[in-house]
């Protein structure tokens, strides 16, 4: 067993006994990391693995979400099932939008990934038969059998722990290099005969559902969803949370989430005004750690594996 | 069948918003062309000019005109502030990938809008129109204020004066030629570093005018800066982001979009302004009028 995976597994030894300190404090932080950890390392996936500039991300959070949610709730489907077709529905809906925005690059790439989560915002915001619109989608409850904190804690961290593992596979085997070359130069990628697009649209695919399923938890987490969960500045966040992490390193985005988050937990209980710190950490961190904080780390060999 | 005085003066209410739309996004559109940045912020420098001109209403008041002036300084005051923010900051982000300098724009728009917060409050503020234009014009039978004929005029003016900037000056010629080629601009010995400081400065400054102006017609409240940025990128989108033409035609679309859109299906309105944002991107990414973007 390598140094990493010892580490790893020492993490999740611990992350398993925090329920034990039973701090209700430290089990709702823990499972809002988790979640929005896995979400950040979806969209890394893009991002730092393929080169794709994703500005839409906040759609397969919010289709995933929703879909969980209303199937639940309208459709009265097991818990179980509503969490699949949650993971389903985020690839599908990475399978549409993809379909288009992967044949453009650069901003209009970024462009056309926004306007598409703006859609889906729209109509989540508009249809409030379906979605209650404005007003939100209110008591979302747990399943009878995750029907605590920790229960549910518990529940989170397998699957994000089993997320990242798949996703970790992805990235490490030959399809995941295979993106890291796209990302390095698509023209060359293309002339050793790899199809640039369908490898593109896949990984689309599997960062949308990925994205989902942290969604559906997500909406289970806080018994209620508002379409500003679908905003576009939620699209920035998670891609602020990967780039204070560090968007070339595996694990980077998870650390990025978890550290936004405790600072928000830490900051938001002296002042109302975290946008005001959050933005003034993300210049400093522009300038002076252009590799995020596990970038900077790495730089002084404390973790030495890079995204490859 | 709707009356047709009153589908003129939706039409009106339309190109009114498509003026202050205009104003905006060519700043945006301006420094797009030369810098090839993306200024998330653009919409907070438009809520501060909207917040600074009440504060200078206020401060103004006993002046006659005060109106006047305090456009004039919240404009020039954002238009600083755009420079120094260039100048010192953004300058030293172009040699990094583009992610950098959008997340920096997207860093100032948290700033911006708890500074504004601070400042200002999170209430509703507003303030009157100016004397002059108070009245309202009767237009077959509807009346329809004369603020907004002043704002429609003088978008169109700003449209025209800007073109013959572009076309007719040297300076045009200048800012036209780095939009194309910097580095040759900058061998031919125009020091671009305060050519990309000046025309941020410049784009800044209509921000701020749009704000400046429409502080008497709407409410100023934090999130405003959210909310238009999102509908300058559409226009932008729409016309081809770098064209001044295309900014024109963009705005003017949106403008009446938005405005028949409410009347006819208000639920589908907004989600329709995106789906033509994504129709025009999928077809030509570029915008109606744009030229692809090259490198």
């Amino acid at each position: 067993m390598s140094k990493q995976n010892l580490a790893l597994l020492i993490l999740i030894i611990l992350l398993a006994l925090l329920p034990l300190t039973e701090s209700r404090f430290y089990i709702f932080l823990g499972t809002d990391i988790l979640i929005m950890g896995l979400f950040a390392v979806s969209l890394n996936l893009l991002l730092g693995y393929t080169g794709l500039v994703s500005f839409g991300q906040a759609a397969y959070f919010g289709i995933g979400a929703y879909t969980c949610a209303l199937l639940m709730k309208k459709a009265s489907l097991a818990f179980p099932f509503a969490f699949l077709a949650a993971g389903i529905s985020g690839a599908l809906g990475a399978l549409i939008i993809g379909f288009f925005c992967i044949r453009l690059t650069q901003i209009y790439f970024s462009m056309l990934t926004l306007a598409f989560s703006q859609i889906v915002w729209a109509i989540v915001f508009k249809w409030n038969s379906l979605t209650g619109g404005d007003t939100g989608l209110i008591g979302i409850n747990f399943p009878a059998y995750l029907d605590s904190n920790t229960r549910f804690y518990y529940f989170t961290l397998a699957v994000v722990v089993i997320s990242l593992f798949i996703l970790r596979k992805v990235v490490d085997s030959p399809f995941g290099r295979i993106l890291t070359t796209i990302r390095e130069n698509p023209e060359r990628t293309e002339f050793i005969g790899i199809n640039v697009k369908l490898f593109q649209l896949i990984a689309f695919m599997i960062s949308g559902s990925f994205a989902a399923f942290s969604g559906a938890l997500f909406g289970i987490f806080n018994h209620s969803l508002f379409p500003d969960l679908l905003y576009w500045p939620q699209s920035a966040e998670v891609l602020i949370m990967s780039l204070l992490g560090g968007m070339y390193n595996f694990f980077g985005p998870f650390v990025g989430a978890a550290i936004m988050l405790y600072m928000r937990m830490l900051v938001t209980s002296y002042t109302q005004y975290w946008p005001l710190i959050m933005g003034t950490i993300l210049a400093l961190l522009l300038f002076f750690f252009p590799g995020g904080i596990v970038g900077f780390l790495a730089k002084s060999r404390i973790f030495t594996r890079r995204a490859k | 069948m709707p009356d047709p005085s009153f589908l003129l003066i939706q039409c009106l209410s339309g190109l009114t918003y498509a003026m202050f739309l205009f104003l905006i996004a060519s700043g945006l559109s301006l420094i797009f062309g030369i810098l090839r940045v993306l200024n998330f912020a653009h919409g907070s420098f438009y809520m501060v000019g909207a917040y600074l001109t009440y504060s200078f209403v206020s401060y103004f008041i006993d002046v006659p005109g005060h109106f006047w002036l305090a456009v004039l300084f919240a404009s020039l005051s954002i238009a600083l502030i755009g420079g120094f923010i260039e100048r010192f900051f953004l300058s030293r982000l172009y040699i990094r990938e583009e992610l950098n300098q959008l997340l920096f724009t997207y860093a100032l728009v948290m700033i911006l809008g708890d500074f504004a917060k601070i400042i200002w409050g999170t209430g509703q503020l507003s303030i009157p129109r100016p004397a002059v234009l108070k009245g309202a014009v009767q237009i077959f039978g509807q009346y329809f204020p004369e603020y907004n004929i002043f704002v429609i005029s003088l978008g169109l003016g700003i449209a025209v004066l800007f073109w013959l900037i572009l076309n007719r000056t040297r300076w045009g010629r200048i800012i036209r030629a780095a939009a194309l080629d910097r580095e040759m601009v900058g061998s031919l010995g125009i020091n671009v570093n305060w050519l990309f400081t000046i025309v941020f400065a410049i784009g800044s400054w209509l921000a701020g005018l749009g704000g400046a102006l429409v502080a008497p017609i709407a409410a100023i409240v934090p999130g405003m800066d959210v909310e238009i940025i999102i509908n300058v990128f559409i226009v932008v989108v729409i016309g081809g982001l770098g064209s001044f033409w295309g900014t024109l035609l963009g705005a003017l679309v949106l403008g009446q979009v938005i405005s028949f859109g409410i009347l006819i299906l208000p639920r589908l309105a907004i989600v329709f302004i995106y789906i033509l944002m994504t129709v025009v991107l999928i077809i030509r990414p570029w915008g109606l009028l744009g030229k692809p973007l090259r490198r």
